[in-house]
């Protein structure tokens, strides 16, 4: 026999749709609010800078200057800031563990699923 | 064309119309990804250097054509509405599609709040060029995503051919500037000596840290099939629009590379807002300004305008198999459109739009697209699995399998350490948000979900059930 959803109520559809909404947005924003979320790139600013001690050559200049930085002292901090790449390995075997589990999860929980979809579509398995 | 069609519940209700033909898939991919040439890409060059910037626009064009390739496959198989979401309800099971049902949402979503960002960004741009600094760009990041969804609300065959006008130009500006520089209308000359003096500032590590925003090239392109239930020749229309847009984008992101990295420093290129228009500044020339405003507006507003029909396609997919509630299953009766869902999505467009920074906005989109590429893996092999070859009828067979998914997976795993190299909060935090959401699904939602209907293909039973 085909099995026979509950009817949801309105309040229950807001409700569901009102969970998702928060979880969401708290994947964003709690990130942002706590200041883990980017990878902001640090200045390491030279004393009296020039263009050539930026290692910027005559066209590169040209185009700063097309692009409105005409002074050496204003492009300072955007040429010497860089990433920091350094890493635990801890938390890259965190992330492996979470990406991997997810997709383990996700996948046996579905063909638990589909197996009662199969089941209902084409009855039951001959054995 | 039939105007109704009866559910498995029995009840009579409206079908989306089929009016798309192979031109519309085309714009409808390209149009999405097209942005990617015009903003976002360039952040790869900034987490690698120049040369690294490259070689992410290649080997992220190797992913997206291996994507390309099984999406089409199966895609012209499983040719419903939802695209990616109604080939995991078929192949790997209901929660799989919920999964991607929220990738795809997530994806689109966040894709269009980066454009809108980017059109505020672009105006302020201007403004300031011409004395006004200081432009006010909220104004115009709710007016281009409320103007964009009132056109999707009104039907998908006008949206889609306004998307295939605005990308055919944004297209053509690409090229008007590539070959105006060749032939020298720009003041400043091309300038690659950062390959030889600077050729790796991060060493090899930010060659596989650029691939995290190398994939924005192309991110979206697979937004092909989100419209399969909308084509008149899915089997046909499908692959080619699909493999034609990969092509189409694959050239644009090496011409983009190629004249972005030429006439701009990369310490500059690597954090600019809009590239392709900071190019067309450099050249002096006000004619490519202009091309380049306008196709940065026109790049933007089609992918915007595309995100918002496969949001939303997806979104209604979802609710009208009650994955989400059903009220969002609804099609406008005279536009034949999936009205609430796109009416529904836009205030969370613009709550990402409003207050999130462009770069964690693009990783999150970025991250989806990421999960989606995952899925697509073993969902291939699973299809072949179940329905092997001359089982069932398929518009498109991808060759050397499994070849392409192989590469894919590799591909994929690397583009996630590529995000976990400097953004490896959002990716835990973005996992989490998915683990609770399946969690969510499956001890709560599912119970509201018809068994035997998602499964709705004309196919025989799967091998090993």
């Amino acid at each position: 026999m085909a099995y026979e959803p509950p009817k949801q109520s309105f309040a229950g559809q807001i409700f569901d749709v009102i969970t998702l909404l928060v979880l969401t947005i708290g994947a964003l924003y709690i990130p942002l609010y706590l200041g883990l979320a980017g990878a902001a790139k640090v200045p390491n600013p030279i004393a009296n800078p020039t263009w050539e001690a930026l290692g910027q050559n005559a066209t590169e200049q040209q185009q700063w200057a097309a692009l409105g930085v005409t002074d050496a002292a204003a492009a300072n901090d955007m040429i010497t800031a860089r990433f920091d790449y350094s890493f635990s390995w801890s938390a890259l075997i965190v992330m492996a563990v979470l990406v991997i589990g997810y997709f383990v999860m996700v996948v046996r929980l579905s063909d638990r699923e589909y197996r009662e979809v199969i089941e209902e579509r084409f009855g039951t398995k001959r054995r | 064309m039939e105007d109704f069609t009866s559910t498995a519940a029995g009840t009579d209700r409206i079908r989306l119309a089929r009016v798309l033909g192979p031109s519309h898939v085309w714009a409808l991919g390209v149009g999405i990804v097209l942005v990617g040439e015009y903003m976002g890409w360039n952040f790869s060059v900034g987490k690698g250097g120049m040369i690294a910037g490259l070689m992410a626009c290649w080997v992220a064009g190797l992913l997206y054509t291996c994507v390309a390739m099984i999406d089409s496959e199966v895609t012209s198989t499983v040719a419903a509405a939802g695209g990616q979401y109604a080939q995991a309800k078929h192949i790997v099971g209901p929660l799989m599609a919920f999964n991607v049902g929220l990738f795809l949402v997530m994806a689109y979503t966040m894709l269009e709040a980066a454009n809108a960002i980017t059109v505020g960004f672009l105006l302020d741009t201007v403004a300031g060029m011409q004395g006004q600094a200081g432009l006010n760009q909220q104004p115009f990041i709710v007016l281009s995503i409320m103007f964009l969804a009132w056109l999707n609300y009104r039907g998908v065959l006008a949206t889609l051919t306004f998307n295939l006008v605005i990308t055919a130009i944004a297209f053509i500006a690409i090229i008007a500037l590539f070959v105006s520089v060749q032939f020298g209308a720009s003041a400043v000359p091309l300038d690659f000596s950062a390959i030889t003096s600077d050729p790796l500032p991060y060493g090899w590590v930010g060659i596989i840290a650029s691939l995290h925003f190398g994939l924005w090239y192309y991110l979206g392109i697979e937004g092909t099939c989100q419209a399969a239930e909308e084509v008149r020749s899915p089997a046909r229309s499908l692959p080619y629009g699909t493999m034609a847009g990969i092509m189409t984008l694959l050239i644009a992101a090496t011409m983009t590379w190629y004249i972005c990295s030429g006439l701009m420093p990369w310490e500059y290129l690597g954090q600019a807002g809009t590239p392709l228009f900071d190019a067309a500044r450099v050249t002096g020339n006000t004619g490519l300004m202009v091309l380049l405003f306008v196709g940065t507006a026109f790049a933007t507003l089609a992918s915007a305008n595309g995100c918002i029909n496969d949001a939303s396609r997806a979104w209604f997919s979802m609710s009208r198999d009650r994955y989400l509630p059903s009220w969002f299953g609804a099609v406008h009766p005279v536009y034949r459109t999936p009205y609430r869902a796109i009416v529904f999505l836009v205030p969370i467009a613009l709550i990402f739009a409003l207050g999130a920074p462009l770069d964690q906005v693009v990783t999150f989109s970025i991250l989806s697209g990421l999960l989606g590429y995952t899925f697509m893996t073993f969902n291939m092999v699973m299809f072949r699995n179940k329905w092997p070859l001359g089982k069932i009828k398929r518009g498109y067979v991808h060759p050397f399998h499994p070849l392409p998914t192989i590469v894919l997976l590799v591909l994929c795993s690397t583009a996630y350490l590529a995000v976990f190299l400097g953004y490896g909060t959002q990716l835990s935090a973005m996992m989490c948000f998915y683990i609770v959401a399946s969690l969510w699904f499956h001890f709560r939602r599912y119970k509201f979900v018809r068994r035997g209907d998602q499964f709705t293909m004309p196919w025989p039973k799967p091998e090993g059930y």
